[in-house]
């Protein structure tokens, strides 16, 4: 069957299981885009910008699990995707990124609206491809789909000029992909395995390390068999959070900068260390070479580049973490660790988890529990990076499996709000709550008009300090409270601002109007957003600086706590 | 653990911007190439590449991972220095006069090299062995004043014998 090029992304793309597509055309895309409504089955979703639509892509493919596919023009179009992909390499997210390129003889000549997108883009991809005949392009998304999802996964981006789109190529979709040397780790070592089993067997004071690749390989039931079966007390990394519920008696919760006191200072005692599907993230290890004294380490790990890449593993596990641990399960002896549980508990009780002050302010942790209570902890979070994530990571009981979505490694501003566009999409019958900082809610706020447009009905909960919170926090910390540029002084009315696009607004200044706002939010048919006017001067802690140790732990000061 | 010169073999997708790949990772993971040389395999579409890298075993480690992760790199095999043959070529252009040519003639000689150029004022000479040869030799001529010099970076493989030896398994890192 001959068809156009465009047609054939169409059709490859309906292959692969597309159903929705967030981007925005311009003139190398157009060709494609004048395809599209032929096939109704992929629908379009016309963002505001971009950015937009990479996290937006982005959001969706975490909510579902599926690869998430935007499209963009070439130069400036494909530019504006930049902190998407990026946001989505450093956080293993399976995505396909198509931009539109000045047509195949003005490559290179600095035509309108030419960038060498490939080029920006191969350090922040996990591949990349410029394709330069029609006839390439079934082969190449299949290809691409194909290493967006598997093994590690990551962003994938197809750039085709604009005269490829409307070259005619015989069009047959591949069965399979001609990748024979693309590595993908299955099963571990059993000899490695049954090693990992002895180092088990002989901890004392154990400690599971809960990462991304427990959501992203599935492998929720074997992560709670190894837990329960060895008695192994969970912590879960930043990614990590919602792939073991929070109210399970081994769950420890979040380690390392901002993570819980008890969880950083039993990763200082422990014996043995099970990474699993995670990459000791500075954020976690702090001073690499004070991190976990006394733990020998089991690293399960899909993607052989993270093995001894920060912390030296005792026993590297390479392969698919659902895989490894059905290999590791049932060779585990039944233990139990009543000693480290209790030394634990004792932690806890030693380090609480919230201890904020009662000023009468409104405190933005109180607002994450009662988002937390309000909805049961059964929504979808969506975050930004900053304090607004932290108090969200800390505050909120996880209880869902893959409920939590935030910019982790790339810790990007103004994910939150077409993140959770995405995610939306992807899980229309999920309650999808953004909880945003006032200053990444701006950077990306136009999507707003998306979600109107669309009936995309997430909830924002704006955490607004007039600050950039986090910097603030550093600045008062460690720049002798210079606060350079932090402070928003003319914020727009948030509340008038959702008037302005059509949704639900409301303001909260005191404690006891949270509850009831964010019902009204919640019982709101679409998109609603609550504008919570949080203490200006309030610090996330715990707090162990960055590259610092256990012993540089910062806790609230104590005086004046309820 | 100090640093010191590995040598590392590569097979690669003979395909557009590959060789950008392979040394934007060196660049962005701050691994420090000592050489690199490229060319045209026994495979039709395949490149193999040698690289030299100098770093500590955990860096050198971490830089055969990093390439295996490229979708481009087939194969990535490290080469001990046992079982290692290598060569680099060098062409060295150096000044030459009807008073120091036949000198110059006879320590190319000894270094089994060769003149493949003569001027009325200069030389250029090629030579073709492992570093120290070369180095020695550049070492030599330099007394005559090279103005000239470009050399390929390392070629390898691993002798006959020793690859019999190793066919049993791939030495993985992990």
């Amino acid at each position: 069957m001959m068809l156009t090029g465009g047609q054939i992304v169409c059709e490859s793309l309906i292959k692969e299981g597309v159903d929705v597509i967030f981007g925005i055309p311009g003139g190398a895309i157009l060709p494609l885009y004048q395809d599209l409504p032929d096939y109704p089955q992929l629908h379009h979703i016309l963002m505001r910008h971009e950015q937009g639509a990479a996290h937006a892509a982005d959001g969706y493919a975490r909510a579902t699990g599926k690869v998430g596919v935007a499209f963009a023009t070439s130069g400036p179009g494909a530019t504006n995707l930049i902190t998407g992909i990026a946001t989505a390499h450093m956080d293993s997210v399976p995505t396909v990124f198509i931009t539109g390129q000045v047509a195949r003889a003005a490559i290179g000549k600095d035509a309108f609206q030419e960038t060498d997108v490939t080029g920006i883009t191969l350090p922040i991809t996990k591949h990349n491809y410029l394709v330069m005949n029609a006839s390439e392009i079934a082969e190449t998304i299949k290809e691409a789909f194909y290493l967006a999802s598997t093994g590690r996964p990551g962003p994938v981006l197809v750039d085709i000029p604009k005269d490829v789109f409307v070259e005619k190529a015989e069009f047959e979709y591949p069965e399979t992909v001609n990748l024979p040397n693309y590595d993908m780790p299955q099963e571990a070592d059993p000899e490695q395995v049954q090693e990992a089993v002895q180092l088990i067997k002989e901890a004392q004071k154990p400690l599971i390390l809960a990462g991304h690749g427990v959501i992203i390989s599935r492998a929720y039931d074997e992560l709670m068999e190894l837990a329960e079966k060895a008695q192994i007390p969970v912590i879960t990394t930043l990614l990590g959070i919602s792939s073991f519920p929070e109210t399970h008696p081994l769950s420890v919760g979040m380690p390392g900068m901002h993570g819980m006191a008890y969880a950083s200072l039993a990763i200082n005692e422990a014996d043995l260390l099970l990474g699993l599907g995670m990459r000791f993230d500075d954020r976690i290890t702090g001073k690499l070479s004070a991190f976990a004294p006394n733990a020998k380490v089991i690293h399960v790990e899909v993607d052989p580049s993270e093995v001894h890449k920060n912390v030296r593993a005792t026993v590297p596990l390479i392969g698919d973490l659902k895989k490894v641990l059905q290999q590791l399960v049932p060779a585990v002896e039944p233990k139990s660790h009543e000693e480290w549980v209790q030394r634990i508990e004792e932690l806890r009780v030693e380090h609480p988890p919230m201890r904020p002050k009662v000023t009468g302010e409104l405190r933005p942790q109180y607002v994450i529990q009662a988002l937390s209570q309000a909805t049961n902890g059964n929504a979808v979070i969506v975050t930004g990076v900053g304090q607004h994530q932290m108090w969200a990571a800390q505050h909120y009981t996880f209880t869902k499996q893959n409920s939590w979505i935030t910019s982790g490694g790339l810790g990007a501003m103004g994910f939150e709000v077409p993140a959770a566009l995405g995610a939306q999409v992807g899980r229309p019958d999920a309650v999808v709550w953004s909880v945003a900082g006032d200053g990444g809610f701006q950077m990306t706020m136009s999507e707003l008009a998306t979600m109107v447009e669309n009936n995309i009905p997430v909830k924002f909960a704006i955490f607004n300090n007039r600050y950039l919170g986090m910097v603030r926090q550093w600045q008062d910390i460690f720049y002798e409270k210079s606060y350079v540029a932090t402070h928003y002084t003319g914020n727009p009315d948030f509340v008038k601002l959702a008037d302005a696009f059509g949704i639900f607004g409301t303001r909260v200044t005191k404690e006891e109007e949270a509850l009831p706002a964010i019902k009204a939010a919640m019982e709101y048919p679409g998109p609603a957003l609550i504008d919570f006017v949080v203490a200006q001067e309030e610090n996330v802690y715990p707090m162990i600086p960055a590259g610092g140790t256990i012993d540089q732990l910062m806790e609230e000061p104590i005086e004046g706590h309820a | 653990m100090a640093g010191h010169e590995s040598t590392i073999v590569a097979m690669v997708r003979d395909r557009p911007g590959v060789l950008n790949r392979i040394s934007s990772m060196f660049r962005r993971r701050n691994f420090n190439i000592v050489s690199l040389a490229v060319g045209q395999s026994e495979q039709p579409g395949m490149s193999r590449m040698a690289f030299v890298v100098n770093g500590d075993d955990a860096t050198v480690d971490q830089v055969i991972k990093q390439l295996r992760k490229l979708i481009d790199v087939a194969t990535v095999s490290p080469i001990s220095e046992e079982t290692m043959i290598s060569r680099e070529l060098a062409l060295i252009r150096v000044n030459a006069n009807a008073s120091n040519r036949a000198e110059i003639t006879q320590i190319v000689e000894i270094y089994r090299a060769h003149i493949v150029d003569v001027a009325p004022d200069s030389l250029i000479v090629e030579v073709t062995g492992d570093e120290d040869k070369v180095q020695s030799l550049k070492n030599l001529l330099s007394t005559f004043g090279i103005t000239e010099m470009i050399r390929t970076g390392r070629v390898a493989m691993v002798r006959g014998m020793a690859q019999v030896a190793s066919q049993n398994g791939r030495t993985d890192i992990t």
